[in-house]
């Protein structure tokens, strides 16, 4: 697949994005498995909603971020958990 | 899995809970890993008991909950467990034979907002899987792993492997690809609990190793991007241990059915712990300050060839209940690791079984089978497994 603009991404239902409070972090969820997310990772994965475009979730953080440029990053995380299995197009 | 912005950090919390909720089990698995001694497990935790536990050890970082065996499903309030889980947060693993299922409760399940179901096969036909389970089920057991599909469960097959199966491991391999699981685990057998008493029978052959290795390997690469196929070799073949449980006291927390809090579910046959019992602490001391689970944490506990050994850390001196069983002394390097003393013997153990297995006398050896009556034989004869 190839990322575009305007692609709708969901989180694959067979894993789970939640906020853990002890840990003070986003962690994805999977059978008997969990992996921790950085906060830019966290960001980027809450944002994941079967709604929002790529540059829906681009603009919104770099509005967070104080108009940051994230675009290469953004990109950059969404090809390596596409690689994952955890995201897939709406 | 790539690991894309993971952050690790070192403070020791119970992530990993097993509830293992009941011994009691319809099938008779002769590898099974509960304690051989599981009769005298008598006085099985309440709902309420249960779902304390939860909590407890939700407030402390817990995220993966497994509800294991035994079989889980003999547990009427199963449901009611799985609900008030999900709600707290856990993701929600049910660890089960699939004997004692059926469409209704795996809709109900669902319904209850259980996560994933990982069903365990004995063998890939029907007349080895059902002599090993020492009980019918392997249709039935087919028959629920795909429906754990058509209700969108991610799937995953675990398959113990030993001798009397791992020859068929391409069959196996094949039916779960028929079934069209997301993750399969080829778990080669451990030798404690029930599996050590039946080392004669179980132990593969080298020459059985390379051939399974070599089909796994073969089906890893062709089902690459479909399946996710786990092979793990009996350590008993190997040279370094596993870091065991990843470290005493350090991301697992197992509470027995009797509400004994143990690091590790095989750890029951450790002398000198005290199990603490959740009804009488809560898992904050017991997991913090209990003495069972500060006794084999980190490093210190240690004495040659471990204390001075470079790679200490890497493996944490590997599985206490290995260095017990077959040394004694559970403060011992596990005799997998080469530079314990005990190493020769456990590999001319394992080179004294390679060489007599073919033999149809050593074949003909029945398997003890895992049950109630085996198990109060065993604690009454004082048959314990044998230790070298
Ligand atoms: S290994 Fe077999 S006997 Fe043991 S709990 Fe699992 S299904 Fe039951
Ligand atoms: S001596 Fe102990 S710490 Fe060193 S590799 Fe062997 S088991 Fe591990």
């Amino acid at each position: 697949m190839k990322l575009e603009n305007e692609t709708i991404l969901e989180i694959v239902p067979t894993f789970r994005v939640q906020w853990e409070e002890v840990q003070d972090c986003y962690v994805v969820l999977y059978p008997e498995g969990m992996v921790k997310l950085s906060q830019s990772a966290g960001e980027i994965m809450k944002r994941i909603d079967g709604k929002k475009t790529i540059i829906d979730i681009i603009n919104d953080i770099s509005a967070t971020f104080e108009g940051a440029d994230v675009t290469e990053d953004v990109m950059k995380f969404l090809e390596v958990v596409y690689g994952n299995g955890w995201i897939r197009n709406k | 899995m790539a690991t894309v912005g993971l952050e690790t950090n070192n403070q020791s919390r119970p992530l990993w809970l097993l509830a293992e909720l009941t011994y009691r089990c319809p099938l008779q698995c002769p590898y099974c890993s509960n304690p051989v001694e599981m009769a005298k497990y008598k006085n099985e935790l309440s709902t309420d008991d249960w779902i304390r536990v939860m909590q407890q050890a939700r407030k402390m970082g817990a995220t993966q909950l497994g509800f294991s065996g035994g079989e889980p499903l003999v547990r009427k309030d199963l449901e009611v467990l799985i609900k008030e889980a999900r709600s707290l947060g856990y993701y929600t693993n049910l660890i089960t034979s699939g004997v004692g299922m059926d469409e209704k409760r795996i809709l109900a399940f669902k319904e209850a907002g259980l996560d994933h179901i990982q069903i365990s096969f004995q063998a890939s036909n029907e007349e080895l899987n059902n002599y090993i389970g020492g009980t019918k089920s392997f249709q039935h057991k087919y028959e629920m792993a795909r429906l754990v599909k058509e209700y969108e469960y991610p799937m995953v097959l675990n398959i113990v492997l030993h001798r009397k199966n791992v020859d068929q491991i391409k069959d196996i391999l094949d039916m779960t690809v028929d079934l069209n699981a997301d993750y399969v685990e080829l778990a080669s057998t451990q030798y404690y609990g029930w599996s050590r008493v039946n080392i004669d029978q179980l132990l593969p052959t080298k020459e059985q190793l390379i051939h399974a290795e070599s089909v796994a390997r073969e089906y890893q690469e062709k089902m690459k991007d479909k399946m996710k196929i786990i092979y793990v070799i009996p350590d008993y073949f190997e040279n370094r241990p596993k870091k065991c449980m990843n470290g005493w006291g350090n991301i697992f927390l197992t509470i027995a059915p009797d509400g004994s809090a143990l690091p590790c579910h095989a750890a029951g046959q450790l002398p000198g712990l005290e199990f603490p019992n959740v009804r009488d602490h809560g898992i904050d001391w017991i997991w913090n300050d209990s003495p069972d689970f500060n006794k084999f944490r980190g490093t210190s506990w240690m004495q040659e060839p471990c204390k001075s050994c470079d790679e200490k850390h890497k493996d944490l001196g590997g599985c206490r209940c290995q260095a017990y069983m077959l040394t004694g002394d559970a403060t011992n390097a596990d005799p997998v690791c080469d530079k314990s003393p005990f190493h020769e013997t456990l590999h001319n153990d394992v080179k004294r079984i390679d060489k007599l297995s073919g033999n149809k006398e050593f074949e003909s050896k029945p398997l003890v089978f895992r049950n109630m009556k085996n198990s109060k034989d065993i604690m009454t004869d004082k048959k314990t497994p044998e230790i070298v």
